[in-house]
């Protein structure tokens, strides 16, 4: 069982992995970095999910009856295109977070924020 | 033209937004944009009446027959979201264009019209579609245009919230992601009417079992349920204002509708209630997003922050009529869904218009507003009373189909806290009427002027509809009800 869903227990570790980097990391670039891990699991999946025994890469040629499903390849594709997006966006924000709060930390810039808020309260208060 | 409608209604904004980028004038660009809703919005229209008539529409994408090719797939249920989520846009945009030269950089306008439609193709596509992975990519497009224009916010806080909301909505839409392929692996198809057929053979394994709890999660992420909702408030707090009020009608309502499509159309009623307590479990944590966001709303001194919670508890009343699973508490779901989005829309299109006049929406800088913008106030005390349910106002129609619902099933103590939610939306609310009518203003030198009549004009357009569909209900309660009704036939 262990040689035959080989494809399945990766699937599962780098599920996990990304999933624990987003959690547990304070950095926001590995917060990215543990969300991309997330993703390619869930291409590995797909892809494992398209292949058929004995089937080759789905182009038509002669001589050839057995390929593997194309479908899941363009799923994946369009999934992978969707996951580059994020990853831009997400490094364009934490570039323009660097330049506001001048650190790339969750706890610094929460930190900030709440100092902020404190010293807004406390000018209220104060007014 | 006709036959075509269907996907009309997701092209015609999806091209629209780089021939904005051609266009390249701040105001030229925004008449377009507004054209372009308005164009999408008298689709939709078309759309519903056909479908109210003649029942559901299938249109196949290219020409290619389902389920081999992508279907898109227009039944009440579709219509009555498209109707709702065109119509907002079109009343936002009017208002679009003031509210946005005091909040965002005149180099950057071009660029959040394009945002704003490419938000719109998302929200469109999600919604007329009948393929699943199709949900999927017009879902990622709706998200990242959302995380990109939350973005655009002018304090820093915004990039913060956009940077949370971005993790969090992946983690969500990756999730919905695995529930499709896995859903994919057991029956070999992507249509969701093909999956509707093929699932109950193979419903009792676990992998499908898996599948319904992944997409499930997902979907819960985006809806904001409780306990999933951490993202929204600062994303809704620190977006531009036109933004918010967009989004805050239109953003959850889709979520909700993908809900409501997965368990009764794709996995069918019985598997979806009795594989896991979903029940139970929606009406019990329904029920605890309404308490402690209305709680916490009351504690908010940024009267955006306050409405954001709002809107987390306002869910909650749709996640527990959804929860009853009966046509009547679907009824009152779909119908709250119309009204959530009419009544937000007013108030958070009503705190742009203080935005713009004062500079921000701090609980004090309400002080003595009601006589310096009556209008704009009164704007806000009428949706106030529409979110608390007085009657006739929009309010009180979802929160009397929701109770009947209730007691029609004989969940009395439901009912009864249902109205308590209510008392707490009464506190939170009177805390904005109450600065703004009763208290002086801070600094009695500072002239504030009523807002402008871009922004009036569209308030009040929401405003009497929420007090007209709070009188005449035939519309919203006859397509609703319709929509319920076939939502239970066809589920097995």
């Amino acid at each position: 069982m262990l040689i035959g869903l080989f494809n399945d227990w990766i699937v599962v570790v780098l599920m996990m992995i990304g999933l624990y980097i987003v959690i547990a990391h304070g950095n926001l670039i590995k917060k990215l970095i543990g969300l991309t891990i997330f993703q390619t699991s869930v291409f590995i999946f797909y892809i494992s999910m398209a292949k058929i025994d004995g089937g080759t890469a789905p182009i038509l040629a002669d001589g050839i009856t057995q390929y593997s499903n194309p479908l899941p390849h363009v799923l994946i594709l369009t999934a992978i295109v969707v996951g580059i997006a994020t990853t831009a966006l997400g490094l364009s924000l934490v570039v323009r977070i660097k330049e506001s709060y001048n650190s790339i930390e969750e706890e610094e810039i929460q930190q900030q924020d709440n100092d902020e808020q404190l010293s807004m309260n406390k000018a209220e208060e104060t007014a | 033209m006709i036959a075509h409608l269907p996907i009309l209604q997701v092209i015609i904004p999806l091209l629209a937004a780089p021939i904005c980028l051609l266009l390249n004038r701040s105001k030229l660009v925004w008449l377009f944009t507004l054209l372009v809703s308005a164009l999408a919005f008298s689709i939709s229209i078309l759309l519903l009446q056909q479908v109210m008539s003649s029942g559901v529409i299938s249109y196949e994408l290219g020409g290619w027959q389902a389920p081999w090719g992508i279907e898109y797939r227009i039944d009440n249920l579709n219509a009555f979201l498209l109707l709702i989520i065109s119509g907002i846009s079109t009343v936002v945009l009017v208002a679009a264009q003031t509210s946005i030269e005091k909040e965002i950089p005149k180099d950057k306008h071009v660029y959040f019209y394009v945002l704003y439609l490419l938000s719109l193709t998302g929200m469109m596509g999600i919604v007329a579609t009948g393929d699943a992975f199709n949900v999927f990519v017009f879902l990622e497009i709706s998200s990242l245009s959302a995380y990109a224009l939350i973005a655009m916010g002018n304090k820093r806080q915004a990039l913060w919230a956009s940077y949370q909301y971005l993790i969090m909505g992946t983690i969500g839409a990756t999730f919905i992601l695995i529930g499709i392929g896995l859903m994919y692996q057991m029956t070999g198809t992507l249509n969701m009417e093909d999956l509707s057929q093929r699932l109950p053979e193979v419903a009792q394994t676990r992998t499908v079992f898996v599948s319904f709890v992944f997409v499930i999660v997902g979907v819960c992420l985006k809806l904001a349920m409780f306990p999933l909702h951490l993202w929204l408030p600062n994303a809704y707090a620190y977006a531009p204002s036109i933004v918010t009020a967009f989004f805050a009608a239109t953003a959850t309502k889709v979520a909700v509708y993908l809900l409501i499509r997965f368990t009764f159309s794709v996995f069918g009623l019985s598997f979806s209630f009795t594989t896991i307590p979903l029940q139970t479990l929606f009406m019990a944590l329904g029920l605890i997003g309404i308490f402690v966001a209305s709680t916490t709303a009351i504690y908010q001194s940024n009267v955006k922050h306050l409405f954001a919670y709002s809107s987390i508890a306002q869910i909650g009343y749709m996640i527990v009529g959804f929860s009853l699973s009966t046509v009547a508490g679907l009824t009152a779901t779909l119908l709250h869904m119309f009204n959530h989005a009419l009544m937000k829309g007013a108030i958070f299109l009503a705190l742009a218009a203080v935005v713009y006049r004062v500079g921000n929406v701090e609980l004090k800088s309400f002080r003595g507003l009601g006589r310096q913008m009556p209008l704009t106030m009164a704007a806000i005390v009428i949706g106030g009373l529409s979110l608390i349910g007085v009657p006739l106002t929009v309010g009180f129609v979802s929160k009397w189909y929701l109770l009947t619902a209730l007691v029609e099933q004989g969940w009395w103590p439901i009912a009864v806290l249902i109205l308590l939610g209510s008392m707490l939306a009464v506190v939170y609310v009177w805390r904005v009427i109450e600065v703004a009518y009763f208290k002086e203003p801070l600094d009695p030198n500072i002239k504030v002027k009523e807002a402008p009549m871009s922004f009036l004009i569209p308030i009040w357009t929401l405003v009497i509809a929420n007090i007209y569909f709070g009188i005449d209900t035939r519309l919203s309660v006859q397509v609703a009800e319709a929509a319920a009704q076939s939502l239970f036939g066809v589920s097995p």
